[in-house]
């Protein structure tokens, strides 16, 4: 993809996260931090590309090690997430 | 799979992003956005794996172990230990950033540094560099906030002579070695001499997390912890520019300016800047006192506390990190029932930097089932206090102490508090006389109408708890 285009999406996207976040009550902080760290796991689907047939020795294990740490990071961090918001919970929803 | 196709359901996942942290901006449709999230990012994993020339025992391998230790990790961990699974799991991203940025850089040595087809190698190298400087300081920073948080390390801020210099070269080294790599290939460097090179600039990166977050201590660390997850973000976009992949540049993105518009409200809540988080040594020496205060601490017993609380028409609870270490929620909880039963209207009071991570009150008095309507934020809560018959105060120190509002000599001078200092009558659970975080001495508890609750938070509410049942 053209790197304009990227650069493009990149700005974009810094002006839509700042309009999305700003609005948010201090209430729900912790899950919103947690769930966007969750988001930043999307560098599983680099960690992916980057275990491919033929790299061997160290490129395999840097690629492996990659995949490992952003599927703790993605599945971990969802779960931990959604534990947190099963508690949060109103008066009549109990 | 066409690579159209790939791209279109990247579109798809980077849409169930944006859905997803936009209905986490409310409680009532936070859990079903958390899962439109994950579901997004289910999708763009499942067609990755349609791209080809993948080794995929490996692949399945790594994403079965890495569920596994993700899921058990989520599910074991306890509430109160929230704040360090958060830290370490943004380290673990970060680490996977850094370690994609290296591949590739193998990758792009391999091949004699000619370039991905239709970028400069130029730009390749110094989106790499930026991959992996980002990605190491947050795996770094991230481990040992992750040690402070669980006390493996001294939660204390640690300053060495000289710090912001040691800071300052070690970011300009790693930067530095960065932008010398990116011209190496025109200048001539050999491949040996590059690789060297990469290497040193992942050891400072390393070094950098470390000595950035070694200065930051105990109440600061909201700020760190939502800093650190601003650069998890910003170091899966620019992996995302190492691959030339969109949506790790979107979804870094957003998570990037998650983080620091957290960090910058957190920094708003303390009233200090962003850089005096960072450089400052918050309480490292306890020396700041600020103006001498006068009069003495009284202490109270149960018993009174009890009778006062028994013909208060309204309370509000004030909990702070104290609360968090007593484990003290689920009996705070119960308190505020009978009191409730009892007639009185209960509110808990929420200070945007308590505890140790942004919101950290709120998750564990979630845990303890209190409704979350009974939850007042700062600005909210600060207009009613005149008119509050009863303000307990559980472990809260810095955040209620009205020398931020009145003492100009006070290092916490022009911090917003909850002006507890305003209730009819005040409730201090404390372990000891000592003083809180940041080493000031706190005037509110002098006051006449303030009475001093020592012991562990959790003791002092059971027996507030039990007094209420015996009376029944």
């Amino acid at each position: 993809m053209d790197l304009i285009q990227l650069l493009f999406i990149f700005t974009l996207a810094a002006f839509l996260g700042y309009e999305l976040i700003k609005r948010v009550p201090s209430q729900l902080h912790t899950p919103l931090m947690s769930g966007s760290n969750a988001i930043s796991g999307i560098t599983i689907v680099g960690a992916i590309l980057a275990v491919r047939v033929g790299a061997g020795g160290f490129d395999l294990i840097l690629g492996v090690l990659a995949l490992v740490l952003a599927t703790i990071n993605v599945v971990g961090g969802y779960f931990v997430t959604d534990r947190m918001l099963a508690m949060f919970r109103d008066k009549e929803g109990r | 799979m066409n690579p159209l196709l790939i791209n279109f359901a990247y579109i798809i996942a980077s849409i169930m992003f944006v859905v997803g942290i936009k209905m986490l901006g409310s409680a009532k449709s936070a859990r079903r956005g958390n899962l439109i999230s994950s579901l997004g990012m289910l999708l763009a994993v499942v067609v990755t794996l349609f791209d080809a020339g993948l080794n995929y025992s490996w692949i399945v391998g790594g994403l079965l172990v890495g569920s596994a230790i993700g899921f058990l990790a989520a599910r074991l961990v306890k509430m109160t230990a929230m704040p360090e699974m958060v830290a370490l799991f943004n380290g673990f991203g970060g680490a996977a950033s850094m370690l994609v940025g290296w591949a590739e850089w193998n990758r792009v040595a391999g091949e004699s540094f000619t370039g991905s087809v239709g970028v400069p190698v130029e730009f390749t190298i110094s989106v790499i560099a930026l991959a992996v400087i980002i990605g190491g300081v947050t795996l770094s920073g991230s481990v040992q906030a992750w040690g402070k948080l669980s006390g493996k390390l001294g939660s204390k801020a640690v300053v060495l002579p000289g710090q912001t210099l040691i800071n300052a070269a070690l970011l300009f080294g790693a930067a530095g070695l960065g932008a010398l790599l990116a011209v190496g290939p025109d200048i001539g460097l050999t491949p040996g001499l590059m690789n060297v090179l990469f290497i040193v600039m992942v050891i400072l990166s390393l070094v950098l997390g470390v000595f950035g977050v070694l200065p930051i201590g105990g109440g600061d660390m909201p700020v760190v912890i939502a800093l650190l997850n601003s650069l998890s973000g910003l170091a899966a976009a620019a992996a995302g520019f190492v691959i030339l992949n969109n949506v790790l540049i979107v979804a870094g993105c957003l998570v990037g300016c998650s983080g620091l518009i957290l960090t910058l409200i957190m920094c708003k809540a303390m009233n200090r800047s962003l850089a005096n988080v960072l450089f400052s040594g918050f309480g490292a020496s306890g020396s700041s006192s600020g103006a001498k205060v006068e009069g003495e601490m009284k202490a109270g017993s149960i018993d009174s506390a009890y009778f006062v609380l028994e013909a208060a028409s309204s309370v509000v609870i004030i909990p702070g990190y104290g609360m968090a270490v007593a484990q003290a929620q689920h009996a705070v909880h119960e308190l505020g029932e009978l009191l409730e039963a009892n007639g009185t209207d209960v509110k808990y009071a929420i200070h945007p930097v308590a505890g140790r991570m942004p919101g950290h009150m709120n998750v564990l008095l979630a845990e303890a089932d209190v409704p979350y309507e009974q939850l007042v934020e700062m600005d909210d809560i600060n207009p009613l206090m005149p008119t509050v018959d009863v303000a307990i105060v559980i472990g809260a120190n810095d955040v209620v102490n009205p020398a931020a509002a009145d003492d100009p000599s006070s290092p916490i001078y022009g911090m917003p508090i909850i002006n507890a200092h305003e209730a009819r009558t005040v409730f201090a659970l404390k372990r000891g006389q000592g003083a809180g975080f940041s080493g000031i001495v706190n005037q509110l508890y002098f006051l006449e109408k303030t009475r001093m609750l020592y012991g562990d938070a959790k003791a002092t509410v059971s027996g507030l708890v039990n007094q209420f049942k015996e009376s029944d």
